[in-house]
């Protein structure tokens, strides 16, 4: 009964150590969204989404940085996923059983998690170096980079998780193998692969280290890519070092809807995976 | 399960005659190796055309290895291998020249756990029919319906076609694999233990469909429930520890075996 006692008591320490590590981490959650939405929220108006970003002590928005960043994003996502998707399928389709499938996911976890401004280096000094300017296509091509790996890995396992008996069922109708990846294995794996590319451009939105180094920023409206190119991130950055107030607001409402863009498309990416898990 | 103390049988005995039979596949002294483990060992026995022959025995007998390699299944994975003879209609089907998927298309599988693909009831037929034959529309959904009646599935999902097929119960997902596989036309039809995982109801329906097959069809069928191979079996055939030890007429097999090993098992004895 002692011992049934004491084991009841650790219970309790541990069950109360588990919830208030969870408060703590929440807290500072809450308190950073609270202060985000505080800030952010009263400088949201028309202005930021029509005005380019102005000079310090005159009225502008954000136009140039959210139309810089959207570009950047959909040729980064453009570029990354079908080669996050072909690697991805070769190691678990193809390659499941090769050595070259252990090496290439050991490397692939390596840039899963190396940090982003060395990836920015490496295309500084691959791109931006050469070119002899900075430009949207590097920025873009270093965002392409984070996400290859994300897409490789949510592949990988996404076409993983189908069962080989849905593979033997498609082989035992006679079916090639580049069939059965393209109409079943993809078709039931499709809406965590989904998860994987919307997960790709969460990251890549709030990046700001690679393009320091690449796209660098632009004060004025310019799509150009060849040229440097504005984007939120790093904006932000910028706005809010600044001693100018209307520049520190202005980088809070940038904050604002990078924050909400990517809570969007979580909600999107977490819809998709529990409709697959029905 | 208990130790077995039988004296070594002669394996390569010889086969019992089949008259006016003629065998649609030829197995002969067949190994099956996964890795270095042998699973099977020297296996000899027949497909009669138009017969459903079954494979009992107990556990890890290598019954379901035996059938996995009339469509070469286990070419999907590494180091596994067979040796020997297999031919089907006097071709050999182990040759590394044999195309497998012309080889699938002609000797098609049904499995333990029902396993539609993630389409439409209508797609998962359709898909099977398109990949062979280049047909106008209306010829598909006819040879659909055909699947589906011979599967005796048709009235069951006629106002239904577009739905998923996942969406049916596991007796009608097992039938919509069964007139998917009768759907490309093969000529030898695999099941491994189709009805392990289904109710007595559906268990029925499927045996019933197999003992209709047979007009067409060469059938192999691996069970662990021996009623059931005996209800729809012309032949069995029984396998203990990868070795082939008794084959014959099912009524033989029933009631009088040969071996004490066969009847052991099929009093229950073991296994």
């Amino acid at each position: 009964m002692a011992l049934y006692e004491s084991r009841r008591r650790r219970s309790r320490i541990a069950e109360g150590l588990a919830v208030a590590a969870t408060a703590f981490g929440l807290a500072w959650l809450v308190l950073i969204l609270g202060v985000l939405l505080w800030e952010g929220f009263s400088g949201l108006s028309l202005a930021v989404f029509t005005q380019m970003t102005p000079p310090p002590g005159s009225a502008g928005g954000l136009l140039n940085p959210i139309a810089g960043s959207l570009v950047m994003t959909v040729i980064a996502v453009a570029i990354g996923t079908p080669l996050g998707i072909l690697a991805g399928t070769y190691m678990a389709e193809y390659g499941r059983y090769d050595r070259l499938t252990t090496v290439v996911r050991f490397i692939n976890d390596i840039l899963l998690s190396a940090p982003s401004i060395v990836i920015g280096l490496f295309i500084y000094e691959v791109m931006v170096a050469q070119m002899g300017h900075f430009s949207g296509w590097a920025g873009a091509v270093s965002l392409a980079v984070i996400v290859v790996p994300v897409v490789v890995r949510t592949t990988e396992d996404m076409l993983i998780l189908v069962p080989d008996t849905l593979r033997e069922a498609a082989a035992s109708i006679g079916l090639p193998r580049s069939l059965m990846i393209r109409k079943v294995a993809y078709r039931a794996a499709r809406a965590g692969m989904v998860t994987g590319v919307l997960l790709a451009v969460a990251r890549i939105s709030g990046e700001t280290a690679p393009l320091l180094f690449t796209s660098l920023n632009n004060q004025f409206w310019s799509l150009d890519l060849n040229a440097p190119v504005a984007s939120l991130p790093v904006v932000i950055f910028q706005f809010a070092l600044s001693p100018y107030h209307d520049w520190q607001k202005l980088a809070w409402t940038g904050a604002l809807i990078i924050t909400f863009a990517v809570l969007a498309l979580s909600i999107v990416a977490r819809t998709l995976a529990a409709r697959k898990s029905s | 399960m208990s130790a077995v103390e039988y004296a070594t049988p002669s394996v390569t005995r010889p086969l019992p005659a089949a008259e006016g039979l003629s065998e649609k596949v030829s197995i002969r002294d067949l190994d099956f190796f996964y890795g270095d483990n042998r699973a099977l060992k020297g296996i000899t026995v027949p497909l009669y055309r138009g017969r459903v022959t079954a494979f009992i025995g107990p556990s890890g007998c290598g019954k379901s290895t035996l059938l996995r390699i009339l469509n070469r299944m286990y070419d999907l994975y590494p180091n596994q291998r067979a040796s020997g003879h297999v031919t089907i209609d006097g071709d050999d089907i182990l040759s590394p020249a044999q195309d497998l998927n012309l080889l699938r298309a002609k000797v098609g599988m049904v499995f333990q756990k029902p396993t539609p693909f993630p389409m439409t009831i209508y797609e998962n037929i359709a898909f099977g029919i398109r990949l062979y034959d280049k047909l106008p529309k209306s010829e598909v959904d006819d040879r659909v319906r055909d699947a589906l009646v011979r599967a005796a599935l048709w009235d069951e999902v006629k106002n239904k076609l577009g739905a998923s097929g996942l969406s049916l119960s596991g007796g009608q997902q097992q039938r919509l694999c069964i007139a998917r596989t009768v759907a490309v036309k093969p000529e030898v039809i695999l099941f491994d233990e189709p009805c392990s995982a289904l109710d007595p109801i559906s268990t029925a329906k499927i045996e019933e469909l197999i003992s209709e097959l047979t007009d067409d069809y060469t059938i192999a069928i691996v069970t662990h429930n021996m009623q059931q191979a005996a209800r729809v079996s012309d032949f069995t055939a029984f396998m203990y520890l990868g070795e082939l030890v008794e084959f014959g007429d099912t009524s033989k097999i029933f009631t009088a075996p040969d071996d004490r090993r066969t009847q052991d098992y099929i009093t229950g004895r073991f296994g």
